[in-house]
């Protein structure tokens, strides 16, 4: 082939990688920008903290579903992050043996699991035990999902600590459980802090997994036994209704919801930086 | 002499592979040993028995006796964890524990075991960084982290961290071989002051380096221990010829 | 010291001081307490098979295998068949794939060989940015935005030039096949092209090296000495954005229309497994319904672990060749 048409090919390659990206962006950014443009103008600071209104009545909000998603989340937390962890650790400093890379490889396949599979199984390990929708049960249905997020990064984290620091540490006749308790999981810790905080962020977002389980709830949180609103289950509840006012609401709502996993992400760049302040 | 650790018949394994064959020395009380001889000798391995650190790895073995005071740590109702508090070790390359500040990192080992009382850990603080001869570097940045130090400072610190927890022995493994000759220099200056106090064992392959500080030499080559005695005999008259060959650099 | 890294050694330790001491020391216990929770991964995986499989019994009972083959779902006069779903699941993340792996290449290779350096990052944090947004939030955009968009700009011309195609024949309401695998394709192209970039950059340099000596161009480099080495990562990329496609739920959801047709044209309405339990789920009647939605339920469970373990063992495979495993 001449030289010339080899350099062509080579340019129009350049440009047609680069339009990809350039294409690939262009969702993104219509998302970004229609939840903005969509939903400013119905936030409000009745928006926030008022419950919703009925069909047809203007005004009302989504305080309940923003308290509901920090209930659900908070309990799938507490079940989760203990779990990953601990987990985690285990896999890092004792699991080099067959049981521990087996563990591994299903943490990492549960990864994959379809949310709406962690539904039914919130749904039928404890809607179906307990006799209703709860916020549990949505709680529940996220750690299925959190757990094997919180596992992996933790597991990656720890074992990213220079077996360098753990010698110093039990040359000093430190017992290897405190050297793994207090020095390896705090040189790991803006890993795990970030593993845990994008884990948070993604949860946060997840609807098909509280459709069955925490359901949904028009007024305020009254017991983690009872159902209760959340703003990905509310959005998408808007969303599918002819309502244009509701519509709008769903905008608003996902402009919050952005938000808060925004907040959340940029977290993540400060544990990051502070790794190398102090 | 008067001898702090005893060894006799030492053997080491990993696996079926045996690097050390029936080490049998005295190291003095009060006194810097230097351990020499060519890469893969087993001279790392032998101080890592000193202080049951070379048993971590999977088929590792020790057989033999060592005794320290008189008292032999393999024996079978001795805590490997209690020996590594009484006998310290310094390694290669510094190894400050990274999110710690420079305070922090001299009372670790003192905060593990559960001596919490601030006014204490201050203290000793200040005592033993002027021990180990960082004090006057450091003594307004007691904050800063560890590892915003110098190479040679991080290793300072490290001395010090293994001195917070009391040990009588300390072992230091090639030290110097990651500094600069300065601090090099002012942690050899460092030892001369630290064995009116402490037994120290070092491994170096630097022959300067084991002439300047030791008051006794082993040569050890392929696992066995050649030769043994004070540091002036082995250097200026050795007794076997590999001892001989070596420093004066035919090989190694 | 030895042939043996460090890591070898720490993982032992527990094991002496256990026989060491007379009484249970701290080491054993720590590791019992981490390991039961490292077990109760194994316990929650069991589960989740488990709380499924049982809760499919009656479906399973009732329709045995003719179950994947039916196409009636008739929930007025109880007959269940999960085809529609199957075909509409696997042609939409199908469809996603073919949109999608040719973007997503052409990301991987512009931002880990062609792209300025100081782009780089900001370019991937973008596209991984898009990773980030919650699936209900991207399926709202696309009932309002990318539908409208498709039904007024793409299907026209589709329609026109290459109407002679069933693929693209009947009238075109915006929430269609179409519009679910175009979605999905958005979705996984963050994945998919992260993964094929790890794939191209453990592409040691020498390879490259080998390319550019003989006078290849950049792009020549990249065809014939990167991307064969850093195949069988890219597949398993490309594996691991189906797994990730068959599974999404919302945005599909809302988007392709949810009708129980099998139909040839991509402009037709469709149903995919996960969202026909999304929507019927909470309305459905009967113990025969809810288990037939739960059986098709375990099916995507099934599907998407296989999918993944396949995809992981050739990204895994990547990683060890490249040297992973740190300390």
């Amino acid at each position: 082939m001449k030289w010339n048409k080899r350099k062509l090919i080579d340019k129009i390659m350049y440009f047609l990688t680069a339009a990809c990206v350039v294409i690939a962006i262009i969702p993104l950014l219509s998302i970004l920008y229609t939840v903005t443009i969509s939903g400013i103008s119905a936030i409000n600071l009745d928006f926030l903290i008022q419950l919703p209104k009925p069909v047809g009545e203007a005004g009302g909000g989504l305080g309940n579903a923003i308290q509901g998603t920090f209930i659900v989340v908070g309990i799938a937390c507490l079940i989760g992050l203990p779990v990953g962890i601990f987990a985690g650790v285990y896999l890092s400093e004792y699991g080099e043996n067959r049981f521990g890379h087996f563990v591994s490889f299903v943490a990492d396949v549960l990864t994959g699991t379809p949310s709406i599979v962690a539904g039914i199984f919130g749904y039928t390990f404890i809607v179906l035990s307990f006799g209703s929708f709860s916020a549990i049960a949505g709680g529940v249905a996220l750690s299925v999902l959190m757990i094997p997020i919180v596992t992996r990064t933790t597991e990656e984290s720890l074992k990213f600590v220079p077996g360098s620091i753990k010698e110093a540490s039990l040359a000093l006749g430190i017992p290897k459980w405190k050297t793994t308790l207090y020095i390896v999981l705090s040189t790991a810790r803006s890993g795990i802090l970030t593993g845990v905080l994008l884990s948070i962020a993604r949860i946060s977002g997840e609807t098909a997994p509280l459709l069955f389980t925490s359901f949904g709830n028009m007024f305020w949180a009254n017991g983690l036994d009872q159902p209760i609103s959340t703003m990905p289950v509310q959005i998408y509840t808007y969303a599918i209704t002819p309502f244009p006012d509701w519509h709008a609401k769903a905008w608003a709502g996902a402009l919050v919801l952005i938000i808060l996993i925004l907040i959340l992400n940029i977290g993540v760049r400060f544990v990051t930086k502070r790794k190398y302040g102090m | 002499m008067e001898n702090k650790i005893t060894v006799e018949n030492l053997n080491a394994w990993f696996g079926s592979k045996q690097v050390l064959h029936e080490i049998s020395l005295g190291i003095e009380k009060n006194g810097i040993t230097a351990i020499i001889g060519p890469s893969g000798c087993g001279k790392s391995t032998f101080i890592r028995c000193l202080n049951r650190m070379h048993e971590v790895v999977p088929k590792a073995k020790a057989s033999g006796k060592v005794l320290v005071d008189d008292k032999d740590i393999y024996d079978s109702d001795i805590d490997p964890v209690d020996i590594r508090r009484r006998i310290g070790m310094v390694f290669q390359k510094p190894n400050p524990f990274p999110t710690m500040s420079i305070q922090d990192n001299v009372v670790a080992g003192l905060k593990l075991s559960g001596i919490k009382d601030k006014k204490t850990l201050d203290n000793i603080t200040e005592e033993i960084l002027k021990k180990s001869a960082l004090w006057d570097e450091v003594k307004n940045d007691l904050n800063k982290s560890g590892v915003s130090l110098s190479g040679g400072q991080q290793q300072r610190l490290c001395i010090a961290r293994a001195l917070a927890v009391e040990p009588e022995v300390i072992l230091f493994d090639e030290p110097c071989s990651a500094l600069d000759p300065i601090s090099t220099s002012k942690i050899e200056d460092l030892m001369l002051e630290l064995k009116e106090k402490y037994t120290i064992v070092i491994v170096t392959h630097n022959m300067q380096q084991a002439a300047r500080v030791s008051d006794y030499t082993a040569f050890f080559l392929y696992g066995k221990l050649i030769e043994f005695g004070e540091t002036n005999q082995i250097f200026k008259k050795p007794k076997e010829k590999s001892t001989e060959d070596y420093i004066i650099g035919r090989f190694g | 010291m030895g042939n043996h890294s460090f890591r070898d050694r720490w993982m032992n330790i527990p094991k002496l001081s256990f026989f060491s001491r007379s009484k249970l020391s701290g080491d054993f216990i720590f590791e019992a307490v981490v390991g039961f929770f490292a077990l109760g991964i194994i316990v929650l995986a069991f589960l989740l098979f488990r709380e499924l499989f049982i809760e499919s019994g009656i479906s399973k009972n009732t329709f045995g295998v003719s179950f994947l083959t039916t196409s009636t779902w008739d929930p007025v006069n109880e007959i269940f068949g999960a085809l529609p779903f199957i075909f509409g699941t696997m042609v939409s993340s199908f469809l996603a794939l073919l949109i999608a792996v040719p973007f997503s290449l052409g990301i991987a290779i512009y931002l880990s060989e062609l792209a300025p350096e100081k782009l780089k990052i900001p370019l991937s944090f973008i596209i991984e940015l898009l990773a980030a947004i919650p699936s209900v939030i991207i399926g709202l955009w696309g009932i309002f935005i990318l539908a409208p968009f498709i039904r007024d700009y793409l299907a026209p011309p589709l329609s026109t030039y290459l109407g002679f195609l069933p693929l693209f024949q009947g009238p075109m309401y915006g929430l269609s096949m179409l519009t679910g695998g175009v979605i999905l394709a958005i979705m996984i192209i963050p994945i998919t092209s992260s993964i094929s970039r790890e794939a191209i950059l453990t592409v040691p340099i020498h390879q490259r090296e080998g390319a550019l000596a003989l006078g290849a161009t950049g792009w020549e480099t990249i065809r014939i000495a990167v991307l064969p080495y850093a195949r069988s990562g890219i597949f398993g990329a490309v594996i691991l954005g189906f797994g990730r496609a068959i599974g999404e739920t919302m945005a599909v959801t809302m988007v392709i229309g949810n009708s129980p047709r099998i139909s040839e044209s991509l402009f037709s309405p469709s149903y995919t497994m996960a969202s026909v339990i999304a929507n019927e789920f909470v309305e459905a009647t009967s113990k025969l319904y809810i288990s037939s939605l739960i059986e098709i339920g375990f099916l995507l469970l099934v599907i998407s672990v296989i999918v993944n373990i396949a995809a992981r063992i050739l990204v895994w495979k990547l990683l060890k060749v490249e040297g992973g495993g740190r300390a």
